[in-house]
């Protein structure tokens, strides 16, 4: 199941970014926790609910120049769509 | 370093006005003359988050039983902490819920009973279910995470499909469905809430049907009951590894039943640091890590995915809390286990009235299973003593 690229993703209810954690920056969900490397905060940064999933991409490309552009798009399709499969993020 | 505790669960009251056969409190109550103030707790959850911990867990008992609840999720939120509240619903209001919110409560789990309001009711020993869905709603409204908790057994796990469809009406986030664990009062009456093995099938069937459908809408945890289970669960993600609950009185235990081990004694955060209880306290140490160990756990590569399951079944099933959790198909004690399962199996054969014949169908041992369940004593929780 892939997700659409126009959509735009947000956080859900109950999930909230914690950078300044003393462990390293975390997503805080019901019940769950996801410590977050620095892609994957950058990622979730940009899931505000009015950027489509398109434009994360070109975002994202634009700031790690050095990732390798089909690997990048894979990864960061895989991640949201485990978060939205958990109900981490929802798609607006 | 060692590694704190990454959730607390703060078990803030014993009272509450359910009464369910199968809650998870000990059966020896604190009292409410016992249980820690306000700025107690807030010491807590202060000195959980130095430690790394991420979650808070208000529980009880019923947490909104005290009239501090939204002081107490103020606190946890001021100290970092992540704040879920675990309630009945009975008590809360409108006002009630707002001021939680503005407190910083992030996340919301009502536990159901049943599908059914006369059902849930005699579960809970008092008119609760209408309460519970009337919270539902209201913590949709205001945009809080909300988890629905359905504790399911042999009288109800047959009506799974109808318990998912009511918590997809209510529109939460996240179901739990949670079987029954055996200890306290839920031990107290396995013999009338054990399913059998062809319900536990047919409810896994139906979850995995259900968790397809609605992906992305709402998530479905459920877990094979562990009397079913090949294998034992990684009863608290391990001894002292992962979480730490505080009774109302402010006793520090590795989890839930803990107190039912003879010989261990549990240290009180109003006398000592949470650091010093975690990494040092005889009850913390007990069953950490491996060395505790027995056979054929010592020697077993899960031993690092199932830590040996749990102390407290341990103790309660085999009567000794070091042995291997009966449960384990590998543990010399699982007869136990077996001849418990053997027993529910024959209750329902023998509630079939008259042809002695085994209920076949859905409807028809659905039947049965509630006119036995309406004609049983049940042991009801209590509520704490008063003096």
């Amino acid at each position: 199941m892939g997700l659409a690229r126009e959509a735009c993703p947000r956080l859900a209810n109950g999930c909230r970014l914690q950078e300044g954690a003393a462990s390293g920056p975390v997503l805080l969900m019901p019940e769950r926790a996801l410590r977050l490397n620095p892609p994957g905060l950058r990622i979730l940064q940009l899931c505000d609910g009015k950027r489509a999933i398109s434009e994360i991409l070109s975002a994202l490309s634009a700031e790690f120049p050095g990732a390798q552009a089909g690997r990048l798009e894979e990864d960061t399709l895989g991640f949201l769509e485990r978060l939205h499969a958990t109900r981490a993020i929802d798609l607006e | 370093m060692m590694q704190g505790p990454l959730a607390l669960i703060a078990e803030v009251t014993h009272r509450c006005p359910l009464h369910c056969v199968y809650c998870s409190n000990p059966l020896e109550l604190s009292r409410q003359q016992e249980e820690l103030k306000t700025g107690a707790w807030a010491g807590v959850f202060e000195q959980a988050a130095a430690m790394g911990t991420l979650q808070l867990h208000l529980t009880g008992g019923e947490p909104l039983a005290r009239k501090d609840i939204a002081r107490l999720a103020a606190a946890g939120r001021a100290a970092g902490l992540y704040v879920n509240l675990i309630t009945s619903g009975v008590g809360m209001t409108e006002q009630r819920l707002d001021e939680l919110a503005r407190a910083g409560v992030e996340h919301i789990q009502i536990s159901l009973q049943d599908s059914r309001a006369e059902e849930a009711d005699w579960i809970a020993g008092t008119q609760a279910h209408a309460a519970k869905l009337a919270l539902a709603a209201l913590v949709r409204m205001r945009k809080l995470a909300l988890t629905l908790n359905i504790v399911v057994h042999r009288a109800n796990l047959d009506r799974i499909e109808e318990m998912i469809a009511l918590a997809e009406a209510t529109g939460a986030d996240r179901l739990e469905i949670a079987h029954v664990q055996y200890y306290g009062w839920a031990l107290a009456n396995r013999e009338q809430l054990l399913p059998t093995r062809w319900q536990v099938e047919q409810s896994l069937t139906a979850v995995e049907a259900a968790r397809e459908r609605l992906k992305g809408r709402m998530q479905i945890d459920c877990v094979t009951p562990d009397y079913y289970a090949r294998f034992p669960k990684a009863c608290m993600g391990g001894w002292g590894r992962k979480i730490i609950l505080i009774d109302p009185a402010g006793r520090a235990l590795p989890c839930h039943a803990a107190g039912v081990i003879p010989g261990l004694s549990f240290d009180n955060v109003t006398a000592h640091r949470l650091r010093w209880i975690w990494e040092e306290s005889e009850a913390f140490q007990m069953f950490r890590g491996e060395g505790w160990m027995p056979e054929p756990c010592r020697s077993c590569d899960r031993r690092a995915l199932d830590f040996g399951g749990c102390r407290c079944q341990a103790l309660l099933l085999a009567g000794d809390a070091a042995k291997t959790d009966p449960v384990c198909e590998l543990s010399p004690d699982h007869a136990a286990v077996q001849a418990a399962i053997e027993r529910a199996q024959e209750a329902i054969q023998n509630s079939s009235v008259g042809a002695g014949q085994v209920p076949d169908t859905r409807s028809n041992a659905l039947e049965l299973i509630h006119l036995a369940s309406i004609q049983t004593e049940w042991r009801y929780r209590t509520n704490p003593s008063r003096n």
